[in-house]
């Protein structure tokens, strides 16, 4: 199945959720991200049992984070898909490419002078 | 071991706001375990810190770093040739190692990272809960070895009291009533005699009674 989703979109691939770390997703916000999302497998659907559930109380964690350090909690989401539902991510990934830039480049990138392009990261 | 947790975003921000270069130094020890104050929480702090400076604007140095323990100088003592260059520092250590640090680096505005709040045990990840006061004189031989200091909401030495209702604490349901547990424990090990005879008072002065306590064992000094 071949989907279009926006290029400016940097897919990072993990074997589960569970491994994406706190400091991965507040280092993608130092880094300059506009936006980064975390697709994970369906609740109940993880293959190592509990790891979406894990990473749902991280990014819950990094989304409060963001919201008092000024950056903003709402470049930061989590979804949670089945493999099948390919079209349902490609989707997701246009929605959420057309907020960031509703939003704007993130607060770090203008602050510096790294803003030419929003940029937005996923994490499978 | 000695429980904390994060102090608010919020209020570590409003402390250190107007510095620019800021040492976070988490603690190895029980912090860790209880996941308020090791290298994990240091780093997490140190990044939503860098961010906070970097939308404002501010250039800021944030650095992280973690120590063995803080409650002992030899640790502390390792940041000697690094604290210069800093503005201020924020312990993530228990109340003992942030007051350890000030007193190590006297001129040093040093700032608390987490609420220390009890000596616990891990009923779960993320679950912590208050099992000893330290109070200096032991009396777990007497009592099954659960803790009427800790565990009675009224630190009865004779208890239960009339509050006891079906196993709970009359402060609130969902607390064990520290003197049923006993009860229990000591039905368990064939030792309920111990409830014919009265506890004799208990001596509180190796407690919270005579000012900051201090333990001298001629034993370990040179
Ligand atoms: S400084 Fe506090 S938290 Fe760290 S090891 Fe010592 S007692 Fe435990
Ligand atoms: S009797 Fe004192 S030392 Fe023993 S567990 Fe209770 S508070 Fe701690
Ligand atoms: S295997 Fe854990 S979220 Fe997919």
């Amino acid at each position: 199945m071949r989907l279009q989703y926006p290029p400016n979109v940097r897919i990072i691939e993990v074997p589960c959720t569970g491994k994406v770390d706190i400091m991965h997703l507040l280092m993608a916000f130092e880094y300059g991200a506009d936006g980064v999302i975390v697709v994970g497998c369906l609740e109940g659907d993880c293959h190592y049992s509990a790891g979406n559930l894990y990473a749902k109380k991280r990014v819950n964690r990094v989304k409060e984070i963001l919201d008092k350090v000024g950056v903003g909690g709402e470049r930061l989401a989590m979804y949670n898909l089945s493999s099948g539902m390919g079209g349902r991510f490609a989707e997701i990934v246009r929605e959420i490419t057309e907020k960031i830039m509703e939003l704007g480049p993130s607060p770090i990138r203008v602050a510096t002078g790294k803003a030419t392009g929003p940029i937005a990261e996923v994490t499978t | 071991m000695i429980k904390a947790v994060p102090k608010p975003l919020e209020e570590v921000l409003g402390q250190v706001k107007d510095f620019t270069k800021v040492l976070i130094v988490g603690c190895d020890g029980c912090v860790t375990v209880c996941e308020a104050g090791g290298m994990k929480e240091a780093k997490v702090l140190a990044s939503a810190l860098r961010l906070y400076f970097t939308q404002a604007g501010k250039q800021a140095q944030i650095d992280e770093t973690s120590l063995t323990r803080q409650c002992e100088k030899e640790y502390l003592a390792q940041l000697s040739d690094k604290m210069d260059i800093y503005d201020a520092v924020v312990s993530l250590a228990c109340g003992c190692g942030v007051q350890y640090m000030a007193e190590m680096y006297n001129n040093k505005i040093i700032y608390p990272g987490v609420d220390t709040c009890f000596l616990g045990v891990n009923e779960e990840r993320g679950l912590y809960v208050e099992r000893c006061q330290a109070c200096g004189r032991c009396i777990l031989a007497e009592t099954g070895g659960i803790c009427p200091i800790a565990r009675c909401s009224k630190r009865m030495l004779n208890g239960p009291c009339g509050g006891s209702d079906a196993g709970k604490c009359e402060i609130n349901k969902d607390i064990p009533c520290g003197w049923e547990l006993i009860y229990e424990r000591l039905k368990t090990l064939g030792q309920l005699d111990r409830f014919e005879k009265p506890v004799d008072p208990k001596d509180w002065s190796t407690s919270r009674d005579g000012g900051p306590r201090t333990i001298v064992r001629e034993d370990l000094r040179i």
